[in-house]
Parts: C-alpha cells; sequence; structure tokens
C-alpha cells in the first residue's frame, strides 16, 4: 500500500492536486469541492493558494452568473467581459463589476468608461442583437442569462470594416438538496465580413448534469456548429442570427433527446444486455450439469 | 475520509482513478481505508500459460503480483504468493467456468475473473468481475459506442453452513462510461458508478455457486436498471430543466 516514497508529498504538489480538484467540479459544486478540499489538505495556506488559482479560470470557463449589488441584474463572468483578473464588463448595462472569485459573488460596481466600450456604430449592431437575443433567452431558457460582447473592431465607426461579437448563454439550475446540478453554455463568434457582407457564427454548446444520490452519474455533451447569413441593417442581422442560434440550439436539444431514448435498447446493450441472448435467466441451477460438462461448457463461452 | 468519499462522488466518473491517486497521496495513512471503499478501474490482464486473459483487481493481489484464475499462478512470478486451500479452489476453477458462460449470454464478449479466499470467520469471500469494452473496436456488436465501459465489481461473503443454509452478502459497485458521436448531436457522454449491498439468508442445497450467482444475476439486473431508468433518467429530467423541449414550452405558454 502506502510506501515509503509516497509519505509526503511537497507544498507545491499538494497545491497543484488542490488545483484539479477545484478545477474537475461538476457545475456549481467548486464550493462542496473546496471544502473538502481544504479538510483534506489540513493547511489554509496552500488551499488559498489553491483556490485563488483555481477558481477564476473555473468561475469563467463555467461561465458563472452573479448579482450585480445593486440588485440590478447578473451579469455573467466569461473572458469576453474580462478588464482584468478582478473586473469585468456588463456589456448590457454598460457596468464594469468587481469580483471576489473564491467567494463568487460580486462586491462593487461602477459605470464603464468610454474605452471599454464600443463605438456608436458598433453598439447599434450589439444592442439590436442583444434585444433580440434577450426575448430568445426568456423564452426558450427558464433560468437562462446571456450576454453580448464586442470582441473584435469595437472603435470601428462606420461600414468599411471588419468587427466580431461573442455571445454567451448560461443556464445552471442546482438543487443539491435533490442531488441534482446541471448547466448549459453557449458560446456563439459572431464574425461581421464587411468584404464578402456576411456575418459567420460558430457556436459551442456544452451541457452537463450530475445525479448524486447514493452514487455518481454525469452527463457530460458539447456540440459544434457553423452558419452564415448576409449583412444587412442592425436590426435585420440581430433577428437573422437570433434564428440561427435558436435553430441551432432546438436541434442540439432534439438530438440530445434522441441520444437519451436509443439508450435502453441500442447503446445500453453494447455493453450490457437486459436479459441473456436465450432471453431468459441463466440456468444457475444447472450449475452441476455446466461443471460435469465443462467440455461443452467452454466450446459454447467461444462460440457465443 | 469523509470529505474524500464527497469528493469521489463529485468528481467526474471517468476521472475517478486520477483523482484516487491524488487521495492517495495527500492521505497517505488513510491508504487502505481508501482503496477498500473506492472502487478502482479494472485492469486486464494476459496469463500465457492458458492463453486467456484475467482482471486484476486487490482482491488477487499479492505484493506487485497479480493471481490468474486459470493457473493459480502469479504474474510476476511469486514463491510463496497465498492460494485459495484445496477445496476452495476447486469451487474457484468451477465459478470461473460457468461464470464465463454468464458473461458471455449477457454481455457478448468482455473478460471475467472470480477469486475466493478464505475469511477469518471460518466462512470464505468471492469476488466475481466482470469487464467489458463495448466500443466499436472492441466488442460492441451494434457499434454504436465510440466508448463504452462497463466494469462490474460483485463482492460476496460467505458465511459457515449451519442446519443446510448459509448467510451471504453481496456487495456489487458497477462502473460505467458510454460516449456516443452523432453528426448533429455532438458528443455525448454518460459516465458514473453506484455501489448497493443485499443480503440473503439461503439453502445450500443447491450449492453456493448457484445461490452466489442468482443474487449477482438479480443485482445487476436492478443496477443496470437503476442507472438506466434512475441515474440516467434524471440526467435527462435536468436536460429538459434547462431548456425545455418545445411542446412544454407551448404548455406553458397559456399560463404566463
Amino acid at each position: 500500500m502506502a510506501d515509503g516514497s509516497e509519505e509526503e508529498i511537497g507544498e507545491k504538489q499538494k497545491k497543484e492536486i488542490a488545483k484539479w480538484f477545484l478545477a474537475n467540479a461538476p457545475a456549481g459544486e467548486i464550493q462542496y469541492v473546496a471544502k473538502d478540499v481544504r479538510s483534506i489538505l489540513g493547511d489554509d495556506e496552500i488551499y488559498e493558494m489553491a483556490a485563488e488559482e483555481a477558481f477564476p479560470p473555473y468561475n469563467k470557463a463555467h461561465l458563472i452568473t452573479l448579482e450585480l449589488p445593486d440588485r440590478s441584474g447578473d451579469i455573467i463572468i466569461s473572458t469576453f467581459g474580462e478588464v482584468d483578473m478582478c473586473n469585468y464588463l456588463d456589456p448590457r448595462t454598460a457596468q464594469v463589476a468587481t469580483v471576489d472569485h473564491v467567494k463568487q459573488v460580486c462586491t462593487k460596481v461602477r459605470a464603464a468608461t468610454d474605452d471599454e466600450l464600443p463605438s456608436p456604430y458598433i453598439e447599434e449592431f450589439r444592442d439590436a442583437l442583444d434585444v433580440e437575443l434577450c426575448k430568445y433567452v426568456d423564452e426558450a431558457y427558464p433560468k437562462g442569462i446571456c450576454a453580448v460582447y464586442c470582441t473584435k473592431g469595437k472603435d470601428v465607426e462606420g461600414p468599411g470594416s471588419d468587427f466580431e461579437f461573442s455571445v454567451v448563454i448560461s443556464a445552471s439550475k442546482l438543487s443539491p438538496q435533490n442531488f441534482c446540478n446541471g448547466s448549459w453554455r453557449s458560446i456563439w463568434t459572431i464574425e461581421f465580413k464587411d468584404d464578402l457582407q456576411v456575418v459567420e457564427l460558430s457556436g459551442k454548446l456544452q451541457v452537463g448534469a450530475h445525479y448524486f444520490e447514493e452514487g455518481n452519474v454525469q452527463l457530460d455533451s458539447n456540440n459544434d456548429c457553423k452558419d452564415s447569413t448576409m449583412m444587412q441593417a442592425p436590426e435585420d442581422c440581430a433577428v437573422a442570427i437570433t434564428t440561427m442560434i435558436r435553430d441551432h440550439e432546438a436541434e442540439y436539444t432534439a438530438s440530445l433527446e434522441a441520444s437519451y431514448l436509443k439508450l435502453p435498447d441500442t447503446t445500453f446493450k453494447d455493453l450490457r444486455r437486459k436479459l441473456p441472448v436465450t432471453r431468459t435467466l441463466f440456468p444457475w441451477h444447472s450449475t452441476l450439469q455446466f461443471s460435469l460438462n465443462r467440455d461443452i461448457t467452454k466450446e459454447l463461452g467461444i462460440e457465443k | 475520509m469523509e470529505a474524500a468519499m464527497d469528493l469521489m462522488r463529485r468528481i467526474p466518473p471517468n476521472q475517478s482513478e486520477m483523482a484516487l491517486s491524488a487521495l492517495l497521496s495527500l492521505l497517505p495513512h488513510h491508504s487502505a481505508d481508501l482503496l477498500s471503499q473506492v472502487d478502482q478501474p479494472l485492469q486486464v490482464f494476459f496469463d500465457e500459460e492458458s492463453g486467456k486473459e484475467f482482471i486484476q483487481c486487490e482482491y488477487n493481489r499479492d505484493a506487485d503480483s497479480y493471481r490468474s484464475p486459470w493457473s493459480n499462478k502469479y504474474h510476476p512470478p511469486l514463491e510463496d504468493g497465498s492460494i485459495p486451500n484445496p477445496q476452495l479452489r476447486e469451487l474457484e476453477v468451477e465459478a470461473n467456468d460457468i461464470f464465463a458462460v454468464y458473461r458471455d449470454q449477457y454481455y457478448e464478449g468482455g473478460v471475467s475473473s472470480v477469486y475466493m479466499w478464505e475469511d477469518d470467520n471460518h466462512g470464505f469471500v468471492a469476488c466475481f468481475l466482470i469487464k467489458k469494452d463495448g466500443s466499436k473496436k472492441a466488442h460492441g456488436r451494434r457499434g454504436y459506442l465510440q466508448e463504452g465501459s462497463w466494469e462490474a465489481i460483485h463482492v460476496i461473503e460467505v458465511g459457515i453452513e449451519d442446519e443446510g443454509a448459509a448467510h451471504y452478502c453481496l456487495t456489487s459497485t458497477v462502473m460505467l462510461s458510454l460516449t456516443t458521436e452523432n453528426k448533429p448531436s455532438g458528443t455525448f457522454n454518460l459516465s458514473g458508478s453506484i455501489r448497493r449491498q443485499m443480503s440473503m439468508d439461503l439453502s445450500t442445497e443447491e450449492g453456493h455457486l448457484c445461490n452466489m450467482g442468482k443474487m449477482i444475476e438479480e443485482m445487476e439486473g436492478k443496477l443496470r436498471n437503476s442507472l438506466d431508468q434512475v441515474y440516467f433518467g434524471k440526467t435527462r429530467e435536468m436536460v429538459c430543466t434547462l431548456r425545455p423541449p418545445p411542446e412544454v414550452i407551448q404548455h406553458r405558454m397559456p399560463e404566463s
């Protein structure tokens, strides 16, 4: 079992292990994992160093949403809105929120500066898309939150240049009392190509679910998709883009459902059948005969 | 230990090997507890002498060697490795042969091994193991799975025979992972592990093997069913809650 070499590991290694556990926490469970890791480490200093490094990437990757301190709404924590390590832009309200990553709360909020916001020309496209997207998200996700960021060309003043938006949709449902948590994350990159007069979309959709009452079962699913449309006026672009997002996300939801429906009788069968090939329970009572005819049994085993 | 067990039910099941080795290095003084309470992925080894594969686990390990149920020899060779007494070994041989047939009827492939040893209470313990790779490139007959593994560990403690009956206590664990990949649906992975116990007092008229086999068969059926219906079902419900399918939204509309 534990041989001498394993007895003591260095602090650096302990911190790396702690970070690994935190990074692999399912959606909405990092605080529970943190509690366990802290008690296993028995060293608050190492834990705090690990948490300091592990929480920010986790929060951004999971697109966690935090309530703004003035209760004006929720902000999504994502790389697209990152001003610096602790400050995140909320493009809809043009505010920058200061975030405590480890506590997962917003501590204060300020108005964004002009430098942090896109030009009026870009904002017209961004705002139009945000309005359409919000309508869609309200309708499709009972607990969805979305944001539209300008990720390239935010200072473009008018037609003639390319720019890019990133759309994120984050929905999570946490019910630890029912041993069940889950999250939906979509990230859409939308490139407005001026020379070709096209808008190109590429999406990454990710769904996770965890059920852990007397067990541990997790769903991890993701999908990439692409689409494109013509460059039009801001409102028309917004409608066309939102329609494409809606269609792809609906198609993905339907395909997840189809994967589940195929499970019991097809997919799962390749692991273990419900009943033996003979369609009757295994004849354990006649095992005595089996062992008497061991050679035949062996043959059977090979033939099947 | 409590915190360690809580972590094990949160970390993605397909990462459990890494999680266990991380816990072992953080909690070296709990290594015995960890190894007995956390089921590890099963490894398959080839026994050249008998030309058959067998499964390695804690139950057939002595020092750094593993005993093959087919040849009763340790790999790599071990001078004084512990082996079951002749009577128990006879039952073990029989159990391996019959369990291989059982495994083939339910799994259409895979590897199985049965190990037995005497316990301190004059009874014995038997461990039935199954490992199946159901992926397209291995034993997946229907070819639906990009990746698919099923590992079952059944440990049965058998008490001493008393007036033609014995007490059987079965602890079973199933660990599985399945991945499908399709054009419109992307990658779809479900992984999990569950463990259950079942105790019975049974007449030994038809022999231990028959009793143990029936218990295992019943338990495997239950575990498969609850993974399919309950556990996978709960994750499916979760997906529907996050983004309800269109028919649900239409139902909701009139209310709002």
